[in-house]
């Protein structure tokens, strides 16, 4: 056994993990599923600097342990998490609430489901036994400590079917709320599986409830995306300024699918969001893009890895960040081009703008190209706000903080522009909106 | 009292005196033109003006309307009433002109006590501008004089002169990169908010603009120094014999 797992932290949760285990939902294999994924999360224990997909994140120094699992919910946090969530609603989407780890099925819409949509709780999915279906939605790859932590933990989440040749006009909306007024984890997993031909919009944003402290958000979502079928996500981390959120997503593409992602972290105090992409049918479209808003203290890294596994399939990146005070953003974009993908078109673009000398910025994008005849490249800029067009800004009469938001606007504009729906896209300007009149 | 005085003004750049103690006294109503060769320190004075940060001043000083200028943010100036259309307007992708103009009147007014302009009211007010500017409505929907020509970035400054309806309005080599008709409009558009209210200082190089916009008053400019002034008769005199008896002079 490596010397990783006899840390601290690993002793002691791997105590919790013995005390929870029978809560758990699932059984016989998914229970084996589970203890392996805990042994591998032990082996490995939390990712530090010299790990390299971790170096500039490095979870012993930022997060230092892991907290036990949350309580379920009692009435009082589900009040709150609905005044949460209230806050942030979004006109017209289906929604979906997991509070403190749980599904919460009063405060989401369950109702009239459009044919072809099926939406079930993960823990349900888990109960009912051994299958295809529930072994695969805790399946994990062991050798993310963190992922495989997810699986081992995970209590609940949502698992939404679309059935081939189903295209939703309704959004769906996954809300994540901490409620919980002590300080704890919350494990969750939501998978999403498109059919053929299908399309869908699926938000998800992470919330916190009035008094909910220094909490750790650890999900997990993964996707299918059938042939021909259309996933537009958009993502908005807005947890507490204490919090920490561990994410990841897993996304495969069927032939000529098309997924569309954006992200926006304005809030938490340490994130981590780990997205994996596969282009896996030929012809599949892959947009992922994303804005880091983020000042004080905060800790904020995406880190992609796109996989162009078969010919024919275009990916697009767009990543903005911008650090104020001691904020560290972080962003790593790694595109493998397999030796069968010919005529992938792979781009990415990365900027950071900071706004104070201690804030920092690290960009850090990979090629790894193992076919010959491929469009790839990829660009990073890091700097400061022109001063002649703030001058020229504040010789027309706004004030120095006006004038930087609006240039800050239209920096990050430019990432929030690739949202597919109008409505999104107001809502996302709005987040910005909301974190820039923040720091005005 | 005067509008603008500018008293044995003293500027430094990069530790380099370029301002060597320059007076310039401006009345309501009146129009100065500053004329004098490249590098004679004219965008620096409107810069400093303006409240551009970069410049050191050492000495002197600039009252507005018998306020210290020289104490105030560039947007506290603004507010005030000091508009300087700049020689090299900046582009701002991203920032419609639109946007851009509405928020920058809007902070205007707030820092004057005002309401603010609603959006249709804000619509109208710059049509109606734009139209005797003949600028095109679509350039307002673009970023802020991204992809303008000389010219149309030009029209933009006069165009946002006449919005913000300033007290003592600067106007920095407006007359560079224009055709004779670009000219003719945009001076028109100047000439257009001359009041005995408001003053204007034209800086120029050549003696052609003033065929357009006639000053009261003509100052010539040299190595950071006012050498000569006089009546609009001291552009004509200076478009015959150039600037170079003047060098020796400064
Ligand atoms: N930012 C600066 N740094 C260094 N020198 C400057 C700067 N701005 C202006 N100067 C110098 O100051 C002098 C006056 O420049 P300027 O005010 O632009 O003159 P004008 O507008 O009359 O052509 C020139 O010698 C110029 O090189
Ligand atoms: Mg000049």
């Amino acid at each position: 056994m490596n010397v990783v797992a006899k840390t601290e932290t690993g002793r002691a949760l791997g105590d919790a993990f013995a005390v929870v285990r029978d809560r758990l939902p699932g059984k016989g294999k998914i229970a084996d599923q589970r203890r392996e994924a805990f042994e591998a999360y032990e082996r490995l224990g939390l990712p530090h600097r010299r790990i390299e997909d971790w170096k500039y994140t490095d979870l012993r120094a930022l997060m230092r342990e892991v907290l036990p699992l949350a309580p379920a919910p009692d009435a009082a946090a589900l009040a709150r998490a609905a005044a949460a969530i209230k806050l942030r609603a979004i006109d017209g989407v289906r929604r979906l609430v997991l509070v403190d780890g749980a599904f919460a099925p009063d405060l989401s819409d369950l109702g009239n489901l459009d044919k072809g949509l099926s939406i079930r709780p993960l823990r349900d999915v888990l109960d009912a036994g051994d299958n295809a279906l529930s072994v695969q939605a805790i399946a994990t790859d062991v050798s993310n400590p963190m992922l495989a932590l997810n699986g081992a933990m995970a209590t609940d989440g949502v698992v939404i079917d679309i059935a081939n040749g189903t295209v939703l006009t309704q959004p769906l909306h996954i809300v994540h709320v901490a409620s919980g007024t002590a300080p704890a984890s919350m494990f969750t997993r939501s998978l999403l599986r498109l059919g053929r031909d299908a399309g869908v919009t699926l938000v998800e944003s992470y919330l916190a409830g009035e008094g909910a402290k220094a909490y750790q958000t650890h999900d997990g979502l993964i996707v299918a995306i059938g042939d021909n079928a259309r996933l537009d996500h958009v993502r908005l981390v807005e947890d507490s300024i204490d919090a920490f959120n561990i994410s990841s997503a897993t996304v495969s593409l069927g032939a000529h699918a098309h997924f569309n992602t954006f992200g926006l972290t304005s809030g938490g105090h340490v994130s981590r969001y780990q997205l994996t992409v596969t282009c896996a049918g030929e012809g599949s479209k892959v947009e992922t893009n994303g804005v880091n808003l983020i000042n004080g203290k905060q800790h904020a890294d995406t880190t992609l890895f796109m996989d162009h596994a078969v010919p024919h399939c275009a990916s697009r990146e767009i990543f903005r960040a911008v650090v104020d005070d001691r904020a560290h953003s972080v962003f790593q974009g790694r595109i493998i081009v397999r030796p069968d993908a010919q005529k992938t078109d792979a781009k990415m673009m990365t900027r950071a703008l900071l706004l104070s000398d201690d804030a920092e910025a690290d960009n850090k994008p990979e090629l790894e190209i193992f076919a010959d005849d491929v469009t790839c490249g990829h660009g990073a800029t890091t700097g400061a706000l022109d001063e002649s067009l703030l001058f020229y800004m504040r010789a027309r009469g706004l004030p120095e903080k006006e004038a930087q938001a609006l240039l800050i606007q239209a920096f990050v504009g430019e990432a929030i522009e690739t949202i597919a729906s109008d409505a999104l896209r107001e809502v996302a300007i709005a987040t910005a909106q909301r974190w820039l009149k923040a720091r005005a | 009292m005067s509008l603008l005085e500018v008293k044995d003004l003293k500027v430094r750049v990069e530790e380099r005196e370029i301002l060597h103690g320059l007076s310039l006294t401006v009345n309501p109503g009146q129009v100065h033109a500053i004329m004098g060769p490249n590098g004679s320190g004219k965008s620096t004075l409107s810069h400093v003006i303006a409240g551009k940060p970069g410049y050191e001043v050492t000495g002197g000083q600039i009252l507005f309307k018998g306020e210290d200028l020289l104490e105030m943010d560039p947007n506290e100036r603004a507010a005030k009433g000091v508009f300087l259309a700049f020689q090299y307007p900046v582009e701002i992708p991203g920032v419609t002109t639109w946007n851009f103009l509405h928020a920058a009147l809007n902070a205007q007014r707030k820092a004057r006590g005002e309401d603010e302009i609603s959006s249709p009211a804000f619509l109208k007010k710059v049509r109606e501008v734009a139209k005797s500017l003949n600028i095109p409505q679509d350039m307002l929907k673009r970023g802020v004089n991204v992809g303008f020509s000389g010219g149309e970035k030009k029209r933009n400054e006069i165009l946002q002169m006449a919005l913000f309806e300033p007290a003592v309005c600067i106007l920095d080599e407006m007359d560079s990169g224009l055709d004779i008709d670009a000219l003719r409009i945009a001076a028109d558009g100047v000439n257009a908010l001359r009041s005995p209210e408001r003053a204007m200082v034209v800086i120029t190089h050549y003696q052609r603009l003033l065929n357009y916009i006639v000053p009261d008053v003509v100052h010539v400019m040299s190595k950071g120094r006012v050498v000569k002034s006089g009546g609009k008769e001291l552009a004509l005199e200076l478009e015959e014999s150039g600037y170079a008896q003047f060098e020796d002079a400064a």
